[in-house]
């Protein structure tokens, strides 16, 4: 439980008070208050995502927009995304670095035609604003969204249910973006997300947030998820957590996440911390992020120590619990190179007792992206 | 039925002779969420009173289960090893978590009984 003096300091999302009267239980995360889960409770919450449609309110999160002549050539000062080619209509997900080419934070750029809409981490919202601010050109203005809340509405049938308002979504292919207006709100939707499943992500103004999700909640097969959700979804979909599988020590490399490297700035070397990421492609990263499944039951949560069986420390668990649709502990963590391939035996130490695992590949549950 | 006794990291114990059943209360499975998996105590093990000796995981996270009171693990509850789950729908029945021998009855009767734990889960809350 958290004090009340902590408490104070909470910043609240302007659904607060719909969690509340839905009975969520509140939480402190990344310096907001907010609903871990319903009455529900997480399992069934994690379920029912997978099965028809859940709205979570990730409010918390940073929104931007960068506007003006350039904007995409800056951005990829400080991230190796391909952001100029880019096409009006579509997002994408990349890294913001650090000069040490560690990763700063992780976050969605979309084209919305005459400005790039950006997502980022509530965590790291405080240090990409300035970072992105320090390598504009005069003419390039990054305009931070505070006033802006964000929704995402995540399952098979969450497409389906939005379009009743909003007919335009069904336009939307994975990762295409527009502005829209529901309920009379002028809004901005993606179709994307962070549950390994078809949805979407919309951008509402703060003072309409809480009809559009009460407009989205009264939809046939919605319910309210919350945090824990979200993160054992996640988690299954072998999505990073900033601040958990990621973070200014990790690599693109390391984090497999090289994939987000444009095929332009591979050849360019033209961002920010370029030369580890380079280092590490050339040489091979001295660790990997892989994905790790427990064999029984027991989960093994974050920072639990790997080891080669029997041997000597190899790793560490970076996020880790239990999978209500993998029907299984699942986890992700770093381990030295030469134990990162699928199939690979490996100690975790569980409270000091070795429980045995192997390297498995992630997705644990099977994206079903909209294609 | 003998009567509950509770301690204020939220257990249960219910004495029956010198044996102790115990296991996590109401209050507590609620807050912790669906139970995925337990690790259970070996029979045998001298256990002192406070001493963490399960633990209790639930899809977001770990936590302890402390023994109320000092005896000798007699039991533990093998059914929760298949069906975790007997902890959210049973806590004080079907998800015990082990039984202790050789237990002080004048240390489980010093622990809370039901009302003074109710009051208590309230000042927490």
């Amino acid at each position: 439980m958290a004090d009340s003096a902590a408490a104070e300091l909470l910043l609240e999302t302007p659904l607060a008070s719909l969690h509340r009267e839905l009975g969520g239980r509140m939480v402190p995360f990344a310096g907001y208050t907010m609903p871990v889960q319903y009455p529900a409770g997480i399992m069934a919450e994690h379920l029912h995502c997978r099965a028809a449609a859940s709205l979570f309110d990730v409010s918390h999160m940073g929104q931007a927009e960068l506007i003006g002549d350039g904007a995409a050539a800056a951005l990829e000062r400080l991230t190796p995304a391909d952001v100029a080619g880019l096409k009006p209509g579509r997002q994408r997900y990349g890294l913001l670095m650090t000069e040490s080419g560690g990763i700063l934070d992780d976050f969605m750029v979309a084209n919305l035609g005459e400005r790039l809409f950006l997502v980022m981490n509530a965590s790291r919202k405080h240090l990409d604003l300035p970072a992105i601010e320090s390598v504009l050109p005069a003419g390039v203005a990054l305009r931070p969204l505070p006033d802006r809340a964000l929704l995402a509405l995540q399952g098979p049938a969450a497409v389906a249910a939005l379009a009743t308002l909003a007919p335009g979504v069904l336009g939307l292919s994975f990762m295409g973006v527009g502005a829209f207006v529901v309920e009379g709100l002028p809004v901005v939707i993606s179709r994307s997300g962070y549950t390994g499943e078809d949805g979407v992500e919309i951008s509402v103004p703060a003072e309409g947030a809480e009809r559009l999700a009460r407009a989205l909640l009264a939809l046939p097969g919605v319910m309210p998820g919350g945090l824990g959700a979200r993160d054992s979804l996640r988690l299954e979909a072998g999505l990073c957590l900033y601040g958990n599988d990621i973070d200014e020590t990790t690599s693109p490399v390391e984090a497999g996440l090289v994939w987000t490297i444009g095929k332009r700035r591979r050849m360019a070397w033209d961002f920010l911390g370029a030369d580890r990421v380079r280092a590490d492609l050339d040489n091979g990263p001295r660790r990997l992020r892989v994905g790790i499944k427990p064999e029984g039951r027991q989960p093994a949560r974050g920072h639990t120590p790997i080891h080669a069986p029997g041997g000597a420390p190899i790793g560490e668990i970076t996020s880790g619990g239990f999978g209500p649709s993998l029907g299984g502990p699942m986890a992700m963590g770093y381990v030295a190179r030469e134990h990162a391939a699928d199939g690979t035996p490996l100690e975790l130490m569980v409270r000091g007792k070795p429980l045995a695992a192997r390297v498995a590949p992630t997705p644990f549950v099977p994206h079903r992206y909209a294609r | 039925m003998p009567e509950l006794r509770f301690t204020q990291s939220h257990e249960w114990v219910r004495l029956e002779g010198d044996a102790a059943t115990v296991g996590i209360t109401d209050h507590a499975q609620n807050a912790l969420g669906d139970v995925v998996f337990v690790d259970l105590p070996e029979a045998g093990r001298q256990v002192a009173a406070g001493e963490a000796c399960a633990v209790v995981e639930s899809v977001k996270a770990a936590s302890d289960v402390y023994a109320p009171v000092a005896g000798r693990v007699a039991e533990a509850n093998a059914a929760l090893t298949e069906t975790p789950a007997l902890i959210n729908s049973s806590p004080t029945g079907e998800g015990w978590f082990f039984r202790l021998e050789g237990v002080d009855a004048a240390a489980v009767a010093a622990l809370m009984d039901e009302s003074a734990y109710a009051s208590f889960v309230e000042s927490q809350s």
